[in-house]
């Protein structure tokens, strides 16, 4: 007589329902099995219209993110056991993304928020393959380390109330990766991205709730990343009326660099 | 800038949960959050109150010790133990995050956070000593 | 139907689609370039390779060595001027992705640093912390973004390729999110879509590694190269299929089956020592460890597990201190995905299929015999990697060939004309067979899941580790079967938004054929190489099959295989030597590291 949980998962099917509503499923209860594969059991053997995203199974890929008990989490390292058995357990879309169907949700506002920051090298002059690498030792490298570890899950968004409450803002896993580059000592761009992070949806959006780098999987403290921009961006800001000139050089320069 | 994405022209049946209001009561999380904000209130409440000392103080003695009576009051009191803790709250939660801002880094090596808030809370600790010996001594 | 139009059309975003598209990109900026996606790309299945990519890069190194290594691996089976391009190419793409920003472990100087890999006589792996893969892939993929010429499509499913005058013109596809079938067409399509882990029951590959690439050029006309060398890496999670590293066992764990013996000595591979002896016992040859799980197995000494039979890894004696130190992302890995704790508990293990050695036959440009196609990755078969892969070879792979197929592509749509009406008619009569198939068929009672497991079981014990012509023959036959089954495959599922039931039944559709020509391709290899191994022939046999198999579908239906020669260039073959006797050919033993 195998061990059973009962699992409560949100439904939603665009040519049938308005609202999301619940479905109960009951699925084995293993010591090794995560949310996944409770999903997966479901859809294999029980009901296979039940919709959902999933690819690595080993927290590395970003496709699973869920909220499992009003928390958002990457279900393939959620395990049913930390539930106790006799708890019903909760799986949602991610909060703050339209809801395509049942738990899938839309992804292509982020990507554009992404590409806002510029997430990419950016040098004002090519360097050649045959001057070799770039030299970045260690210490270096470390100012960005942690910034550079993200997924692209967005269970940071999920967190958000910020994003909840602002469709514009830019979000947490993007500004995160914008400081990832800004701190690269490779990158020459910092001026470029400045008028996409300080910005009301960019980083001066952001009120520091500190959600985000709570529920990150990987760790990366996109807060940590936001509220050090803040202070760049500030003695940037009084830089432009205490060297105005400078700046205006600047501008010239950034203005050449977008044509 | 084009987008890199294609265009998703099909999508007129996403469905999007408006949020409440009151978002900020649906999670323990959030409501600390908010309390932590409207902390920030308890520096204001302190301010005033001390501005109005101020104000009893140049009224004259008489003023002065209708002042004093009113802060005697069981309200009184007790918003100003209220008060009390949410300044508690509000120091602590602020020395807390602020090492989040400012990564210290020693031989290229990030300093642990609560070794950067340390120094706060140390400073904090000398001057209450200070100020409470100020307080007590003898006149 | 909606058709859109593009001169060059990627299938998948992994690492080499996107770097194939960027190289595209930089051929000509004014060229239109798709890259059409399953999946978002940053959830390519390159993101979860963990533990290098190989590059000559220091001075005590040449690119020789890099390629004697290579093909000594392969078991000679390497084309050696493939091999001679990808060796001198490799350090190019490599320095290229960290003028990208990728964030490469550096020495204390700040030069890049390598280290020690299996197979690997010098040190040469390039490596970002324990996540290489994804670094290169996140690299990637940022990088795509500042190109206006790349037009993504993402979580479209790729179902046909347009094929008319001999020549591909574009790919139908479906728009998972809303179900709309589409046609793109495009002058060159290049399919990078990876390997197909998954027609096995365990392995490390993703849910999305099904062979998409491969069966949508076997259907076209394109054959299949070396299908039969399929890459098993000894140990892995027997559930998830997590891979767990070998430093596990360099560290001195011991591998015991179920009553608590090291077995390992019954198989010629040494006598058990307290601390652990290089190339002996748990460091023995990869795939000798998992030929002697294979007789292990049969001898009833594993241990079931409703997950099938395990043998264990036990580290409990390195004690809690030194797990933490020099294991602390086996550890990790065994905790966060499969709740249990090494420290305390056995780990079960068994042989997990890795990397797939065998694709879409292709010249060192990346062209396949069908015009207009190309493929690159590992869905693609140069082929650099021969009968076994040597571990960090994968990713410069999909660098050196992406660039070089997106090129190759760029260079030959330039030459054509626009694609034809024909195409739109077959672009139509696609939409048309997807609805009947799937969608409005009434009945069918079978289901995807049964089909599915049933497919991986057979081709697991017909075409495992040990395969023979009886075995062989049997799983071939269970395969016939399952493709007549999968005729009457019923969904749940017929609704059009976001349908992944009907996205799974297609790649099961998918991985049927190449499963079937799998275990075609080593039913008619009568000789053991590297991978292939046949206790029914188990000697190597260069004077018949120093050659590559190309398996195409007739239009019968039925499978055709025959032989192309290995091109052989400096390197004469040599003798794949085990142990004690070999210095000088070392190589294999430390074959099939994680990459």
């Amino acid at each position: 007589m195998t061990d059973k949980i009962v699992l409560e998962i949100a439904r939603y099917e665009p040519d049938r329902d308005q609202v999301p509503r619940f479905e109960n499923f009951e699925v084995p209860f293993r010591k090794e099995w995560v949310v996944l594969d409770a999903l997966n059991y479901i859809k294999d053997k029980v009901d296979g219209t039940l919709t959902y995203r999933w690819s690595c199974r080993m927290g590395i890929c970003g496709s699973c993110g869920m909220m499992v008990n009003g928390e958002p989490k990457l279900t393939c390292a959620t395990f049913l056991s930390s539930y106790g058995r006799d708890a019903k357990i909760r799986v949602e879309p991610l909060r703050y993304f339209p809801v395509v169907r049942d738990l899938v949700t839309a992804l292509s506002d982020f990507l554009v928020k992404l590409q806002k920051v510029k997430p990419w090298l950016i040098r004002h002059d090519e360097v050649p393959l045959a001057a070799g690498e770039f030299l970045q030792t260690p210490e270096q490298m470390d100012l960005y380390k942690q910034f550079s570890m993200c997924i692209n899950c967005t269970l940071c968004y999920a967190a958000c109330p910020v994003v909840g409450l602002d469709q514009e803002f830019v979000g947490p896993a993007a500004l995160a990766l914008a400081q990832r580059y800004n701190l690269d000592n490779r990158d020459q761009g910092s001026e470029q991205r400045l008028g996409a992070l300080a910005h009301p949806d960019g980083i001066w959006g952001c009120t520091f709730v500190g959600e985000c780098t709570r529920v990150c999987p990987k760790h990366v403290d996109p807060a940590g990343a936001i509220q050090q921009y803040k202070l760049k961006a500030a003695i940037e800001w009084v830089k432009s009326f205490v060297l105005p000139r400078g700046h205006e050089d600047h501008r010239e320069e950034r203005r050449k660099e977008a044509a | 800038m084009s987008s890199q994405a294609a265009p998703v022209e099909f999508h007129p049946r996403w469905f999007r949960k408006r949020v409440s209001t009151w978002w900020w009561l649906g999670e323990w999380h959030y409501l600390k959050f908010i309390l932590r904000e409207l902390s920030s209130l308890s520096v204001a409440w302190f301010v005033i109150l001390t501005l109005f000392q101020l104000r009893a103080l140049l009224y004259g003695a008489e003023a002065y010790a209708r002042f004093a009576q009113r802060l005697q009051s069981p309200l009184m009191i007790a918003l100003n133990a209220v008060a009390f803790c949410f300044l508690l709250f509000h120091t602590i939660t602020w020395f807390n995050l602020a090492p989040r801002a400012m990564p210290v880094r020693v031989g290229g090596k990030r300093v642990p956070e609560f070794l950067v808030a340390a120094p706060n809370y140390a400073l904090w600790l000398i001057v209450s000593v200070f100020v409470g010996w100020l307080l007590l001594r003898r006149p | 139907m909606e058709i859109r139009s593009h001169e060059i059309l990627f299938v998948g975003g992994g690492g080499a689609g996107l770097r194939a598209a960027i190289a595209a990109a930089q051929v000509d900026p004014k060229i239109s370039i798709a890259v059409v996606s399953k999946v978002y790309p940053m959830r390519s299945h390159t993101v979860s390779a963990e533990g290098g990519a190989a590059g000559v890069a220091k001075s005590d190194d040449s690119l020789d060595e890099h390629a004697y290594d290579t093909i000594s691996g392969g078991d000679w089976m390497c084309d050696q001027d493939a091999v001679e391009a990808f060796v001198r190419e490799a350090p190019q793409e490599l320095l290229q992705l960290e003028h990208w920003g990728c964030p490469w472990n550096r020495e204390p100087d700040g030069h890049i640093a390598v280290r020690a890999f299996g197979g690997m006589k010098k040190k040469r792996t390039w490596f970002a912390a324990d996540k290489t893969g994804f670094h290169m892939l996140h690299t990637l993929f940022q990088t795509t973004l500042k190109y206006r010429p790349i037009t993504r499509y993402d979580e479209y499913f790729v179902t046909r390729l347009l094929v008319d005058d001999g020549r591909v013109q574009g790919v139908v596809a479906i728009e998972i999110m809303s179900g709309k079938i589409q046609a793109i067409t495009a002058k060159a399509v290049i399919l990078c879509t990876g390997g197909c882990g998954r027609v096995f029951p365990f392995t490390t590959n993703a849910n999305i590694k099904n062979g998409d690439g491969m069966a949508l050029a076997q259907r076209a006309g394109a054959p299949l190269k070396d299908m039969e060398f399929v890459q098993y890496h000894p140990t892995g999670l027997p559930f998830t299929g997590i891979l767990i590293t070998e430093a596990a066992r360099a560290e001195g764990g011991y591998l015991i089956n179920k009553d608590g013996y090291r077995y390992l000595q019954d198989y010629n591979l040494g006598t058990p020592q307290a601390q652990p002896v290089l190339r002996s016992m748990e460091l023995g040859p990869r795939d000798r460890l998992s030929q002697a799980f294979v007789k292990e197995d049969q001898k009833g000494r594993t241990t079931p597990t409703e997950y099938g039979p395990v043998v264990h890894l036990d580290l409990r004696h390195l004690g809690e201190k030194l797990i933490n130190a020099k294991l602390p992302f086996v550890r990790e890995l065994c905790m966060k995905y499969q709740n249990l704790d090494p420290v305390r508990e056995l780990i079960p293990v068994r042989p997990v299929v890795h990397y797939m050695m065998g694709g879409v036959s292709t010249d060192i440009h990346g062209g396949t015999p069908l015009a207009g196609l190309y493929a690159a990755g590992e869905v693609a078969c140069v082929s650099i990697n021969g009968a076994n892969r040597l571990g960090s070879n994968s990713l410069p792979e999909c660098l050196v060939f992406g660039a070089r197929a997106g090129r190759a592509a760029a260079e030959f749509a330039a030459g054509q004309g626009q694609p034809n009406g024909h195409v739109l008619a077959q672009a139509a009569d696609e939409q048309l067979r997807l609805e009947r198939r799937y969608l409005n068929k009434s009945g069918g009672n079978e289901r995807i899941a049964t089909l599915r497991e049933e497919m991986q079981k057979a081709v697991e014990s017909g075409a495992g580790i040990y395969r023979q012509e009886s075995s062989l023959k049997q799983a071939g036959e269970k395969l016939r079967e399952l493709q007549e089954r999968f005729q009457n495959v019923g969904l749940d599922d017929r609704g059009h938004t976001f349908n992944t039931e009907l996205i799974s039944a297609m790649e099961l559709g998918f991985m049927l054929d190449v499963a079937e020509s799998i275990v075609e391709s080593a039913l008619h290899r009568t000789e053991s190489r590297g991978a292939h191994q046949r206790t029914d022939f188990p000697a190597r046999d260069d004077r018949n099959f120093l050659a590559h198999s190309l398996v195409r579908r007739a239009a019968d239906n039925s499978l055709q295989v025959e032989y192309l020669p290995v091109k052989i260039t400096r390197w004469p073959p040599g003798e794949r030597v085990y142990g004690e006797a070999s210095q000088a050919a070392a190589a294999p033993e430390q074959l099939k590291r994680v990459s």
